[in-house]
């Protein structure tokens, strides 16, 4: 039921959070697009789960439990950088160079 | 068995004993200048433990002879290194060689003691000293008394020990440090020669103690073969470090820095006259190894020489006391190395008594002479002959005592250096039928005592007759030292004129007492090589040559010196051509500098850790694998851009790669 | 009861001390780690008594650890806490106890910033020490050796001197380095051993009796333990780290570095490089490469020593030279070689364990390792001059003093098998000579003429108190050592058999 949709939305979700991280520069938008991914994903488990068995919902609920406790550290690390450095653009925070 | 022999112990204990009580108070705080209560406790201490030895000794070596034991005796106290087939037991022997050996040390070692009263007397460092001079004595005993190498060689390089700390014993002067320094160095360079020896011994026969080694070599060993002329060449390393012969000679006179009755004890009658000892002890040995034998009196003689030459132009006298010294010792190794061990004990003997006495006059000199300059506030050397001139006025006991012991050491008769000088002299001669080679040494022994006469004429003219040099403020504060100081020259001055009483031979119708008590020693080393018999006129022209030598010696001292052309050392000239030579020791100590020292030091700083362990090791190949890691580190931090959308891209690229590859 | 327990008590108690340390107040830490160390050296003294000389592995205590089936086979892996001690190890876990009280009775004063991380950390390195010289289970054995790696890296890492990070790293890598090698050899060496018995099992005992016939493998798998233990041992070319590390440490981290950590190299040769590698380590270019390589670190070590401006780096290198005694001993496999590689491995503990302490000591008061900075000052400083002269002398091997008994029992028994080699080994004593007494020469001789040096303090009673059961020891060992050799007598005669099964050529003498 609907199966080709859900799917679809879910494809078109996930495409949307990948564009999102790889074109934003914004760190907050950036972490905004993988919420969308995780629940592009998510929406694809829901629908795959009517017809392969109740473990995708499952799986859902943990996604979900991963997908807030990303958003308290990860708004928390967004904070300290705003912090430290006055801005959450990335292209100015480079931390990683080597 | 006699009850004092049970006691053998105590003899190298006591002196222990003294060296710990010593020691302790030493280390007391504070260790400022010891008040009198506590230097008198250190004199009592120090001398006490050595006088109770000596009587001690006195007793066993009596209580021996009544015994009458045809063996040597061996106490065995405790296991030391009992590992499979290796036993090493702590165990102490008493013979007949060790007997001589035991009252030498003690009765020499007692007198020094007592003379060192009075001559450090004054020194801060009063109780460290007998501190040392008792350790000293305790390993001299522990050396002569041991029952095998490995307890020899506890007391071998103990002796060596103390002579460092005693040489270097005013160490706040750099040359002192130094010469103690060399002397421990050099003196290992043999000591690894003696512990080669011992690991010979030991894989050729399964034993290191003497009489099992003793008893069995002449059955495992075939004489004059590889392994016994090994073990033998061997040993006489150890003994040319510690008898300071060529090539290993140089410590000694360096160590004249020591205080004069360390230099009288140790330096002269006892601690160098070990090797004499070692090879005389391992007779058995040496008998079956001709050619070995031949090399021990070879560079005894060649030492004895060569050494009486650099001693006719030293100034300080107690460096012509040292290399008088080195020559005496080679003549000892030319005794034993004849096989004539008796006569090489003999001169030891008597060497001990008039070269303890010289050295102690000489420190009665030096004492007073330092004490001259001190009251003057005077720095001129105390040591310089140059300095001195006509101290018999002032001197008179030193002086005559002196010259009996130059007398005895020329070889004069009836002095005791006589009849062991011409006893070594003739059995180098007798054996000349068997190699002509014997003449040259016997001949560079005699050029030798030609040479020595002249010397202690030259020196004991410089020192006591002419006019005096000392300074005119100086020479009235000059005076004999305290009776501590000239008892004991005044019993070494006896020995000096009687001992020649132990032995005196058949041809001056005596009874060679000493050779009948060291015969069951020296049976088996006899009887292996025999002595060859001199003819009855042989050996009167080799006496009345031997003395004329001597006398001549003398008296070409006494027309060609001038005491009176001297001027004190800091107006002296410098010396020029082949007095310089001489005066410089053949510049050998130079040569060993350039040669090996320096080298050695270059070697190991500049090649060795610079280098290699620096520069090729941890530079190239630690810190060059670390680098290697570094650079492929920033290698790859290249991609590293820190930009995150940079890194996702890669991420995307990759997931993309990897579906594609899936989905193919 | 004691015997069963004793070596879980030695192992354990460490461990909860150090965690004691941690929530205690900060002043009372060193009290706490002394009293800690102290405990557990009353704990292993009646080791001494209880140990029977012939009674082979003894306190053994032995319980399953880890059990998973293998993936593939069904086949248990069997991870076993094994531990015991024979006549070798014993000596090694005395030691132990005995130089980590004195450590860190010796730390007082020098030690002076995060005081409770230092004693507990001291303490996880005891444990670890005495684990890896009990462990009878491979994976056991692994694990305290990185166990101890740690605790010392820090210990170098935080309390060292000024370049100690460089010196820390160096450490930690270079041995690393080695370990991980030998991890990987012990997996292989397991898993070898188990798809031919079905058993896969660490247990050293059921490696020993399975290892025959490993073909070209066993020498790889040698190589891999050799160069763990070698780094250890530290053996030239593989001696670079020692001379940073013992500069750097703080004087307790040289004392433990020196007196017991290098001893796990030849230890680890002892107990399994050569047990379970018989034929690669006796085959004639191992062995002649081990003698050479040990005489090299003898002479090499005894002349980069002399030319060390610095004095702790010239112990260092004395070291060096020390442990190339051992290894001569231990690869000339005659009873008196290893026994008295055994004894220079205690007597090295002890005489350089002191030497460290000493040059601490004077270190605390004038704040310089540099020679040149001292001269003369056994004027000012008597006690402490006769003492640094009494252990140099026996670190020079004098007779009577215990250096002189392990050398010259190793150059005995090598002489038998390698008499060249154990000729130029001799020689090494004259080096030994000139470094360390021209070193002395430069600190406690010579004209005192540096003004700071006029105001120095001798030995306080504690210093005296580290310093005077090292002395003890000095004097017993080469003055009696005897119910040392019979206790270690057995365990030796095992090893060599172990190596090399009995026959004419065990005992006979060397042509």
């Amino acid at each position: 039921m609907l199966l080709g949709p859900s799917l679809g939305v879910s494809a078109v979700l996930f495409a949307l959070g990948v564009a999102g991280v790889l074109l934003r520069r914004n760190a907050i938008v950036i972490f905004m697009c993988v919420e969308l991914m995780l629940n592009a994903a998510n929406l694809a488990f829901v629908a795959l789960a009517q017809s392969l068995g109740v473990a995708g919902q499952i799986f859902v609920f943990f996604v979900m439990a991963v997908a807030a406790a990303e958003a308290a550290v990860g708004l928390a690390i967004i904070l300290a950088i705003y912090r430290h450095k006055q801005t959450v653009d990335l292209q100015n925070i480079n931390l990683l160079k080597g | 068995m006699p009850g004092a022999l049970q006691l053998l112990w105590l003899v190298p204990a006591l002196p222990l004993a003294g060296f710990v009580a010593n020691g302790l108070l030493a280390l007391r705080r504070p260790p400022a200048p010891p008040a009198p209560p506590a230097r008198r406790a250190v004199s009592i201490i120090g001398v006490g433990v050595l006088l109770a030895a000596l009587a001690l000794s006195v007793a066993i070596v009596l209580a021996f002879q009544r015994a009458g034991a045809a063996g040597p005796l061996v106490f065995p106290y405790w296991e030391w290194l009992p590992v499979g087939d290796l036993h090493v037991t702590v165990a102490l022997e008493l013979d007949q060689l060790s007997a001589v050996m035991l009252l030498v040390v003690t009765g020499v070692s007692s007198l020094i003691h007592l003379f060192s009263v009075g001559y450090m007397g004054e020194d801060p460092g009063y109780a460290r000293y007998f501190a040392y001079l008792n350790l000293f004595v305790f390993f001299m005993l522990v050396l002569v008394l041991g029952a095998s190498f490995p307890v020899m060689f506890v007391g071998w390089e103990g002796v060596g020990l103390c002579s460092y700390l005693l040489i270097g014993f005013w160490f706040n002067e750099r040359i002192n440090a130094d010469a103690g320094k060399k002397a421990f160095l050099v003196n290992r360079i043999g000591d690894v020669g003696f512990l080669v020896a011992m690991l010979l011994i030991f894989a050729h026969m399964g034993s290191l103690d003497f009489q099992p080694v003793f008893a069995q070599a002449p059955k495992l060993l075939a004489p004059g073969g590889a392994a016994i002329t090994a073990i033998t060449l061997f040993l006489f390393l150890g003994c040319t470090g510690k008898s300071a012969q060529i090539p290993l000679y140089t410590w000694l006179p360096d160590a004249m820095q020591g205080p004069t009755p360390v230099s009288a004890l140790i330096h002269a009658a006892t601690m160098v006259t070990a090797g004499v000892y070692l090879v005389a002890r391992c007779n058995v040995l040496y008998a079956l190894a001709p050619v070995a034998s031949a090399v021990v009196a070879g560079i005894g003689a060649l030492t004895a020489f060569f050494a009486a030459t650099i001693a006719l132009k030293q100034w300080d006298i107690k460096r012509v006391l040292a290399y008088s010294t080195v020559s005496q010792l080679g003549y000892m190794f030319l005794g034993v190395g004849s096989g004539a061990y008796a006569a090489g004990i003999f001169h030891l003997v008597t060497h001990a008594f008039f070269k303890a006495l010289l050295f102690l006059g000489s420190g009665s000199v030096i004492h007073a002479l330092h004490r001259a300059y001190h009251a003057t506030h005077s720095h001129e050397d105390a040591q310089d002959m140059r300095n001195m001139g006509g101290l018999a006025r002032h001197l008179p006991w030193t002086s005559k005592l002196m010259w009996v012991a130059t007398l005895a050491l020329a070889g004069i008769p009836p002095f005791a250096g006589f009849f062991s000088k011409d006893a070594i002299l003739s059995a180098a001669f007798s054996l000349g039928d068997v190699h002509p080679l014997w003449y040259v040494y016997w001949l560079l022994g005699l050029l030798a005592a030609l040479l020595t006469a002249f010397y202690m004429t030259r020196l004991m003219l410089y020192t006591f007759h002419g006019p005096n040099r000392t300074g005119e403020r100086e020479s009235a504060h000059l005076h004999e030292g305290p009776w501590v100081m000239t008892g004991p020259l005044v019993v070494l001055g006896a020995l000096s004129v009687a001992g020649g009483a132990l032995n005196v031979p058949a041809l001056f119708r005596g009874h060679a007492w000493l050779e009948h008590w060291l015969e069951p020693v020296t049976a088996v080393a006899t009887r292996l090589r025999p002595a060859i018999e001199v003819p009855l006129g042989t050996e009167w022209t080799l006496v009345i040559a031997a003395v004329a030598v001597a006398a001549l010696g003398i008296f070409a001292a006494l027309r060609l010196l001038r005491p009176e052309e001297l001027v004190p050392a800091r107006l002296a000239p410098a010396e020029r051509g082949f007095a310089r030579l001489l005066w410089k020791k053949w510049y050998v100590d130079e040569i060993y500098d350039f040669l090996l020292v320096r080298p050695l030091v270059w070697l190991s700083r500049e090649v060795l850790w610079k280098t290699i362990d620096l520069g090729l090791i941890d530079g190239a190949g630690v810190n060059g694998a670390a680098r290697l890691s570094q650079v492929l580190g920033w290698v790859g931090s290249r991609l590293q851009t820190g930009q995150l959308g940079f890194y996702v891209v890669l991420f995307v690229g990759g997931v993309l790669a990897v579906l594609w590859t899936a989905v193919r | 009861m004691y015997a069963r327990w004793v070596l879980t008590a030695l192992l354990a108690w460490p461990a909860v001390a150090a965690a004691a340390i941690l929530i205690a107040p900060p002043r009372w830490a060193k009290h706490l780690g002394f009293a800690a160390s102290l405990i557990e050296f009353a704990i292993s003294v009646p080791l001494w008594w209880t140990f029977v000389p012939s009674g082979g592995m003894q306190f053994v205590c032995d319980a399953p650890w880890i059990q998973v089936p293998l993936f593939e086979t069904g086949a248990p892996w069997s991870i076993r806490y094994s531990v015991g001690v024979d006549g070798i190890s014993l000596f090694m876990v005395l030691l132990t106890t005995l130089l980590v009280p004195l450590s860190v009775l010796g730390s007082y004063s020098y030690i002076t910033t995060r005081e409770r991380a230092y004693y507990a950390l001291l303490l996880v390195l005891t444990s670890g020490m005495i684990g890896v010289f009990v462990a009878l289970d491979l994976f056991l054995f692994y694990v305290m050796w990185e166990v101890m790696l740690i605790p010392m890296y820090f210990i170098i890492g935080v309390w060292g001197g000024e370049n100690r990070l460089y010196a820390a790293i160096k450490f930690f890598i270079y041995t690393m380095f080695g370990s991980l090698l030998m991890l990987v050899a012990i997996l292989v060496l397991v898993y070898l051993v188990g798809q031919r018995t079905g058993v896969f099992s660490f247990d050293y005992f059921h490696l020993m009796r399975n290892l025959g016939g490993l073909g070209p493998l066993a020498f790889w798998l040698f190589a891999a333990f050799f160069l763990a233990f070698a780094i250890k041992v530290p053996m030239f070319p593989f001696h670079t780290w020692l001379p940073d590390a013992h500069v750097e440490a703080p004087t307790a981290g040289s004392v433990i570095l020196a007196g017991i950590l290098l001893k796990m190299g030849t230890y680890g040769f002892l107990r399994f490089a050569m047990p379970f590698f018989p034929a690669v380590a006796l085959a004639p270019p191992v062995a002649t490469g081990v003698v050479v390589l040990s005489l090299v670190g003898i002479l090499y070590g005894g002349l980069v020593a002399m030319v060390q401006p610095d004095f702790k780096k010239l112990i260092a290198y004395s070291s060096v030279a020390h442990l190339g005694f051992v290894m001569l001993g231990i690869w000339a496999l005659t009873l008196q070689s290893v026994q008295g590689a055994l004894l220079v491995m205690i007597n090295h503990g002890i005489s350089t364990g002191a030497l460290f302490f000493l040059v601490g000591m004077i270190y605390e008061r004038r704040h310089s390792r540099l020679i040149a900075a001292y001269g003369g000052i056994a004027r000012v400083v008597p006690l402490f001059a006769a003492i640094l002269t009494f252990v140099s002398l026996s670190s020079i091997g004098l007779p009577g003093t215990n250096g002189f008994v392990g050398e010259f029992l190793v150059l005995v028994g090598a002489f038998r098998t390698h008499p060249v080699a154990a000729g130029i080994a001799a020689t090494g004593v004259i080096v030994a000579a000139a470094y360390l007494l021209w070193a002395l020469q430069r600190v406690i001789f010579n004209p005192l003429d540096k003004p700071e040096n006029e105001k120095l303090l001798d030995l306080t009673p504690r210093e005296l108190a580290v310093l005077l059961p090292l002395v003890a020891c000095i004097v017993w060992i080469g003055v009696y050592p005897k119910p040392i050799l019979d206790r270690m007598e057995p365990a030796a005669r095992q090893f060599i058999e172990s190596v090399r099964p009995p026959g004419p050529t065990a005992t006979a003498l060397a042509p």
